[in-house]
């Protein structure tokens, strides 16, 4: 898994509203396909994806079987000061696989 | 009495005089039907000599600015360098000589109440039907940085025009230092050619390991899945390994912005990649006639009858090829050739109060040559449903995949027969 890609705006106004798009490198298998020799590939899922500004979370999904390889998210937090927006993609035993911590600045 | 009867003898044949000078033009606008078709591309072309070989009593005008015609298949073969623009170039002599009516204008208007054209020359031409086949539109600005002047450096090389974007293109692949990276931007569906970027890649690709064999090509996509998909990345496989690197849409591979000065492609999430030549694919929609006619719905393409292919928006205007919204048919040559003839027969059988042909088959192959006697195809059935456009099942197929070794005979082959087909096409279309 490589490090997971952010898209946002550096800064934003008061108020402002701002897309967020995140992308993660991961093959979400679900356990239930086999390989060319007929051997089950192991089950390796991410479960849950949450984003926080500032410890306070803002955005949270949960992926299942049906998610595809490489999810992609895109949401929308209203930002009313400079903040760190936190996302964090957890596996399916509870662990969190990834992290990013981005900075954005409050424009005049 | 005799004086009267010799007057209405006078009167009768002076008056048999004059219809016997005036018929033939007052047959010829009164009973003659009037097709007018616009766009001389495969649709169009195709549409112009089937009218005249099968309906000699309608009269045919075909309306194309351009006075030759070249062709987008086969163009990845001149980046090749195994074609010249001269031999994808085709004249309308022979549709002249069938006794179409080739005006070479613009189309700046069409009133679809007075069934007029308004040409750029100033004529006005009346037609009882229209069938309007005027490929595609760039969506200039649609993605950000890349307008008319951006394609004079990142060319797009997907409307053939003058021939002018191809050439450019090819000159910059040959002055391009070896160890160079030549970028590629393919835009999300639907967009003409499907496999087109994908036979473009292979047969830069082609040129590149001849000449620059240290130069890479990184292909970044706005989708996560092509068409014949497997195929060309066998093919890449074997015959350029390490040469290309395709990166879809969920790898971060959607370009975003282009910026020609820095020659730097943008993705999605921010990575800029430094190229050396740049090949922008751009967003794209049906041809600016149809739109500026308001036949397009809000996804830029025209919706048709899948029966007779006229235009949900307007009476006796039939759209063919690139402009209309087809799928799952693609966007290709064949299927606007194919296409064109159901469109002319239906639209003479409506001006005669006929039905038009009832259960047409609308066929498609795609032929892509991936290497030097290396081909591989797609072909498609097609009929009408309920609500568009249906793949007839179990029809069609894409060629079989496997190591070269096995294939490479099915390959060869199968390049022969995109050559074969190409010259088939253009007969069927051009004469």
């Amino acid at each position: 898994m490589s490090t997971p890609r952010i898209r946002v705006p550096a800064a934003a106004k008061a108020g402002e509203i701002i897309e967020v798009r995140t992308l993660i490198d991961h093959p979400m298998e679900t356990g239930l396909r086999r390989d060319a020799r007929g051997q089950p590939i192991p089950r390796n899922m991410l479960s849950r994806f949450t984003a926080s500004l500032d410890g306070e979370q803002v955005f949270a999904a949960r992926f299942a079987n049906g998610t595809a390889a490489n999810p992609a998210l895109t949401f929308h937090v209203r930002i009313e000061k400079s903040a760190e927006l936190v996302c964090t993609w957890t596996g399916d035993n509870g662990q969190a696989l990834a992290r990013t911590r981005t900075p954005i600045r409050l424009s005049s | 009495m005799t004086h009267l009867s010799r007057r209405s003898f006078s009167g009768l044949f002076a008056t048999a005089a004059i219809s016997t000078i005036v018929a033939p033009h007052v047959a010829s606008g009164q009973t003659r039907p009037r097709l007018v078709i616009v766009g001389g591309g495969f649709g169009g072309a195709s549409a112009s000599r089937y009218a005249r070989l099968a309906f000699p009593g309608v009269d045919v005008t075909l309306i194309e600015p351009r006075t030759s015609f070249i062709t987008c298949p086969y163009g990845n073969l001149v980046l090749a360098g195994a074609r010249t623009i001269g031999n994808i170039t085709h004249s309308y002599d022979g549709l002249k000589g069938l006794g179409v009516n080739v005006v070479h204008d613009w189309v700046d208007a069409i009133d679809a109440v007075a069934k007029t054209l308004r040409l750029r020359g100033g004529a006005t031409v009346g037609y009882d039907k229209l069938i309007l086949s005027p490929g595609i539109a760039i969506r200039w600005g649609a993605l950000n940085g890349y307008d008319e002047a951006a394609s004079e450096v990142f060319p797009h090389a997907w409307i053939p025009g003058n021939g002018e974007q191809t050439t450019l293109l090819r000159r910059q692949l040959e002055a391009m230092p070896d160890g160079g990276v030549v970028g590629i931007s393919i835009p999300g569906n639907p967009f003409r050619c499907p496999p087109g970027p994908y036979e473009r890649i292979s047969m830069i690709a082609s040129y590149l390991k001849k000449h620059k064999p240290r130069a890479k090509i990184l292909a970044l996509d706005a989708k996560e899945a092509f068409s014949k998909q497997a195929l060309f990345i066998d093919g890449w496989n074997e015959l350029y390994p390490g040469l290309i690197e395709w990166v879809p849409s969920n790898k971060d591979g959607r370009v975003v912005h282009v910026d020609p000065r820095e020659k730097v492609l943008e993705t999605e999430f921010g990575t800029k990649h430094k190229v050396d030549v740049a090949n922008v694919i751009p967003p794209q929609s049906a041809a600016r006639i149809a739109i500026d006619a308001g036949l397009a719905n809000d996804t830029g393409w025209v919706p048709v009858n899948p029966l007779t292919f006229e235009a949900a928006r307007a009476q006796h205007i039939h759209v063919i090829g690139d402009a209309n919204i087809g799928q799952p048919m693609p966007k290709s040559g064949y299927i606007a050739n194919s296409t064109s003839k159901q469109a002319v027969a239906a639209a003479v059988a409506l001006l005669q109060g006929r039905e038009p042909p009832a259960s047409p088959v609308y066929f498609n192959t795609c032929y892509s040559h991936v290497g030097d006697e290396y081909g591989i195809s797609v072909v498609g059935v097609f009929r009408p449903g309920s609500n568009g456009f249906v793949e007839t099942p179990n029809s069609g197929g894409v060629s079989p995949r496997g190591p070269l070794a096995e294939r490479r005979e099915q390959r060869r082959l199968e390049a022969l027969h995109a050559d074969a087909w190409y010259a088939s096409i253009v007969k069927d279309a051009f004469g």
